[in-house]
């Protein structure tokens, strides 16, 4: 019997017409080469992609361009609305990541101010009703407030997307209990986003129950960005199988894995 | 919007700056002259997306405000 049929596969990861069979998702910034964003990308095995949108600069020297060193054949690609603080600019720029990648798929991030960059809750929400309206597949980047998570999913998101901790920060999942509240009452699949720091972040994520995990910085400002690429990888479907498995019961006490009878005796 | 104050040239605005307006330019000759054409570039004139399709028969107006956008890499 080989594993694959003594284990049930999973089932794939559903955002609106988009089916991951990775629950990992990893953005682009922050490599040191695009080269090493490349292979980072490769190696962590994700389907899909964050990227941002910004004015073309004034004058750019004549070099390497991001997009030469991203597969869009192999990526679904999921642009995000980063470095919107109000609801007005994340719906612009959400419609012109459609009109550049023919794509609704949309990272709704709308933040509150520059030190947290944590989302600023009213305007996430509005922004949301009307991105929804306008048929976008919103995936909202949201703090992990139980009931901030609960209107976006009822305002239509297709994904919510708690932080764990603050953008970059690599604190790691700080509040797990209000990460198992938000699980408890989804409706929409959840995605860890925003403050993982290393690859046991991302399995207890995982082993809370979340849908997939977001991250960037953690795999980009590794000293070895590709082995930590591997690292989140493998700690993802780790942890995705151990809340699959069901993990056992804590007990106060011991108990003993050996048999305790046909002891020899002194 | 344009300074009144100023009437030697005629501007209108690309990523927030001041541009030489000239009469009759369109958003895909804007986009030739960055050399900003092709795919990957999304363009908004006045805070609306103007459609790939909509680009050759957009003329620039004094006082536009156009934005060019691309993708760069972001988390």
């Amino acid at each position: 019997m080989t594993e694959s049929t003594l284990i049930a596969a999973d089932e794939p990861l559903v955002l609106g017409d988009f089916s991951f069979n990775s629950r990992l998702f990893l953005g682009t910034g922050k490599y040191a080469t695009y080269p090493q964003m490349r292979d980072a990308l490769d190696i962590s095995c994700t389907e899909c992609v964050t990227v941002a949108v910004r004015r073309i600069p004034e004058d750019e020297p004549a070099g390497e361009r991001f997009l030469d060193y991203l597969d869009l054949e192999r990526y679904t690609i999921l642009p995000n609305t980063a470095g919107c603080f109000d609801a007005e600019s994340a719906i612009r720029t959400s419609r012109l990541a459609r009109e550049m990648l023919d794509t609704n798929l949309i990272k709704l991030e709308v933040l509150g101010d520059q030190k947290t960059l944590l989302p600023e809750p009213v305007d996430t929400l509005k922004a949301t009703e009307i991105l929804v309206a306008e048929g976008f597949t919103v995936l909202v980047y949201t703090s992990d407030d139980v009931m901030q998570a609960k209107r976006l999913q009822e305002a239509g998101a297709t994904a919510v997307m708690p932080a764990g901790s603050p953008i970059g920060s690599g604190q790691g999942i700080l509040n797990p209990l209000n990460l198992r509240l938000i699980l408890e009452q989804a409706t929409v699949p959840i995605i860890v986003d925003a403050g993982v720091g290393q690859s046991s972040d991302v399995a207890i994520a995982m082993e809370l129950g979340a849908h997939g995990v977001l991250m960037n910085t953690a795999v980009a400002a590794a000293d070895d960005p590709l082995r930590m690429a591997r690292a989140v990888k493998n700690a993802c479907s780790a942890g995705r199988d151990s809340y699959l498995a069901g993990r056992m019961d804590k007990r106060m006490y011991a108990s003993a894995s050996s048999p305790q009878t046909n002891l020899i005796t002194s | 919007m344009q300074d009144p104050n100023s009437t030697d040239i005629k501007t209108f605005f690309l990523n927030g700056r001041p541009e030489k307006h000239l009469q009759g330019q369109t958003i895909a000759d804007l986009l030739a002259a960055k050399e900003a054409s092709g795919p990957g570039v999304a363009v908004e004139r006045n805070q609306q997306v103007v459609r790939l399709a909509e680009h050759v028969q957009t003329v620039i107006e004094v006082g536009d405000k156009i934005e060019i956008v691309r993708l760069v890499g972001g988390g």
